[in-house]
């Protein structure tokens, strides 16, 4: 290999090291430390001009102790497993939302297709915040949900949507939905509709022409819309802080408040670090699913 | 050009079903007419395709060919009329009901299957024991001679190789009748021609009815035992490939199959199979064969094919058809020469003549005043 080629390679590792590996380790670090009341606030931390008996002193001050009280304390096992059941399940409602959007879009008129995309899109160029602002306007207690189904007479009390799970999951799909359309859009359309017709001559009904062609070629993008949606939905806060409940339990939630509220920089980096442990195995997958689908396009 | 003279010498009678009036078609068209909103993509097609058949739908693009062939499958509706296909009236059956099996022109392979899976995907689904499938599978494998790609995904294949696959998985379940929509098209010509007499092959070898829709005239020559000419949702003519060729009914169909000389004029005589046209002033009138219900004193016109138009240096006094040019232009094709002759009335006519000889040195170059000149018998005069 010659010299520039690999500078090349150098800068794109130089890029993951800056700014993905210094950071965790920094993280890593802190949940290792104790709890102090100081700035920062944490113990111990290096003094460089302590030397070598600094660094030993440095070394003998960290522990996995915070990881120990994590694995203790049911509160947070509680909030990874809610997180997880959260994710996975908004995912699940985004997929049976998203799935038809994509659908319906693909097997649109093609000059209507970049329109539709467009609506798609269009809410990512509001602030995100504003947008959930404006969700909650739709169904707080008072809001134009309620107030729209009281006036019909459907209802007479209002729905209590607001500060629930059921909030977070509408909040969720919500910002997620674009995540989900558009890979699954991708597949659907380069899909020859020869292909359904093949499977029909060769014996489907128009349904399990679907579910064995259209699905099958679709799966890639439905797996990867599901990462895209389960990943960012699994360390989510902002949602379960501003549309969720006090029973709402989110790992994300949690982590904020360990760090923001309690102070408590350790136990927030120990929170941080599993969180990251727990998403790397979907990441993991994710990528195999891509590089999959990648070879197969070849 | 090759008649199918195999498959007639192989029988003890020509094989002609078309002529039999008690033979009974396996597909009838009847005053089937589809419209798509304002736009007629068929116009009232009546057809008989007899078992056994090797049918071609022959036309330009956007001539309805294609249509025709949907609608066997099932995959577009009747506007008006009906299709039966084996006795049984085809009008609100599916696809997936029908005897029907088709050859997509994108070979439509699933992608995420195996050749093997390709070709079991219609039989999974049909009735057949699950015990018997691998064994048909095989089978057709075999027909195809893909024994050893059975594992293979569709994307690590040739295109020559997933055309196979796909007449294979078309043919797995035995169907009474493959549509082919342009099942050659994306091959190069060399494959082609090779894989014409490997569907001619596989078609005689299993005894289906097949329909091809093509644009390629000589494909539809080579492999058909009869073929439809079609424009603007009519058909033109469905004869033999050689009567199409020979005995044109019309002068689109003369145009638009091979190579041929048009002469307009007034046709003067028409009397059983004879018809003589006049072109020009003081000009003896041209003899041909009476085209289809062809009458005397209409304007009209004389086809001739290239081939059966000789080309001289010197008047031939003992030849009735001779008309007199000059040289325009002279296409060496290594086998055979084509001369571009101007007539006098501004009408170029072109002589092929087969290079039996060597050329030393040509006897007719370019400027050369020439004579051309046919037998009574070998062009036609048709309405015009």
């Amino acid at each position: 290999m010659n010299i520039a080629r690999r500078l090349l390679i150098t800068v794109p590792y130089a890029w993951l090291v800056a700014l993905f590996l210094v950071p965790f380790l920094i993280v890593f670090k802190i949940s290792l430390s104790d709890y102090a009341i100081s700035i920062p606030p944490y113990t111990p931390t290096l003094e460089l001009e302590e030397g070598w008996p600094g660094f030993r002193a440095f070394w003998a001050g960290l522990d996995f102790e915070n990881f120990v009280f994590l694995s203790e304390d049911s509160l947070y096992i509680k909030a990874y497993w809610s997180s997880l059941k959260i994710a996975v399940l908004a995912t699940f409602f985004t997929l049976l939302i998203g799935f038809p959007f994509a659908y319906a879009i693909a097997n649109a008129p093609q000059e209507w297709r970049p329109s539709l995309l467009l609506l798609i899109i269009l809410p990512f160029w509001t602030s995100f915040l504003i947008r959930i602002y404006a969700l909650i306007g739709i169904i707080s207690n008072e809001g134009f949900l309620n107030q729209f189904l009281m006036w019909t007479g459907i209802i007479s009390d209002p729905l209590v949507i607001m500060n629930t799970n059921t909030a977070v999951y509408i909040g969720i799909v919500y910002t997620y939905l674009p995540f989900m359309v558009l890979p699954i859009y991708a597949t659907l359309e380069k899909l020859d509709g020869s292909l359904l017709e093949a499977a029909q001559d060769l014996g489907c009904t128009r349904t399990s022409a679907f579910w064995s062609v259209t699905i099958h070629l679709a799966k890639p993008g439905i797996i990867a819309g599901c990462f895209l949606v389960f990943i960012p939905a699994l360390g989510e806060f902002v949602i379960p802080s501003l549309l969720g409940g006090s029973r709402t339990l989110m790992i994300g939630k949690v982590l904020w408040e360990e760090f923001f509220s309690n102070r408590d920089w350790p136990l927030a980096s120990a929170v941080a670090v599993i969180l990251l442990l727990v998403l790397i195995i979907p990441i993991i997958l994710f990528q195999r699913n891509e590089q999959k689908h990648r070879e197969q396009n070849k | 050009m090759r008649i199918r003279q195999d498959f007639i010498m192989n029988t003890d009678a020509p094989f002609a079903p078309w002529e039999d009036e008690t033979a009974t078609p396996l597909i009838k068209f009847s005053n089937v007419t589809k419209q798509y909103g304002t736009f007629t993509a068929i116009d009232d097609v009546d057809l008989k395709i007899y078992p056994k058949e090797f049918f071609a739908l022959l036309g330009p693009s956007g001539c309805g060919k294609t249509t025709l062939m949907r609608m066997l499958g099932g995959f577009e509706t009747v506007t008006e009329g009906s299709i039966t296909i084996d006795g049984v009236d085809m009008d609100g059956i599916p696809p997936n009901k029908r005897v029907v099996n088709m050859m997509f022109q994108s070979y439509a392979l699933f992608p995420h299957l195996t050749v093997a899976e390709n070709l079991a995907f219609g039989l999974k689904r049909s009735d057949m024991p699950k015990s018997e499938i691998d064994g048909r599978v095989e089978e057709m494998l075999r027909l195809v001679q893909l024994k050893k790609f059975a594992s293979r995904k569709p994307h690590q294949m040739s295109g020559g190789q997933r055309q196979r696959v796909a007449l294979a998985r078309a043919l797995a379940k035995a169907p009474k009748l493959l549509l082919l929509d342009e099942p050659l098209g994306a091959l190069d010509k060399k494959l082609r021609r090779e894989t014409q007499f490997e569907l001619m092959d596989i078609q005689e070898k299993t005894g289906t009815t097949f329909v091809i829709v093509t644009h390629d005239q000589e494909e539809a020559m080579t492999v058909a035992s009869r073929i439809a000419v079609m424009d603007h949702g009519k058909l033109k003519q469905i004869d033999t490939p050689d009567r199409i060729y020979e005995a044109p009914n019309s002068l689109y169909v003369a145009d638009f199959i091979g190579d041929v000389n048009i002469i307009e004029g007034q046709v003067t005589k028409s009397e059983g199979e004879a018809a003589e046209l006049s072109w020009g002033e003081g000009k003896p009138a041209i003899r041909g064969m009476a085209g289809e219900s062809l009458t005397a004193a209409t304007s009209g016109a004389f086809a001739v094919r290239p081939e059966k138009v000789a080309i001289f240096s010197d008047e031939p006094m003992d030849r009735h058809n001779r008309v007199n040019g000059t040289v325009e232009d002279i296409a060496y094709l290594g086998n055979m020469s084509t001369y571009y002759v101007r007539l006098e009335n501004g009408s170029l006519i072109k002589s092929q003549v087969a290079n039996n000889r060597r050329i030393a040195r040509r006897a007719i170059t370019w400027g050369d005043s020439v004579w051309l000149s046919w037998t009574d018998t070998a062009g036609i005069v048709l309405a015009s």
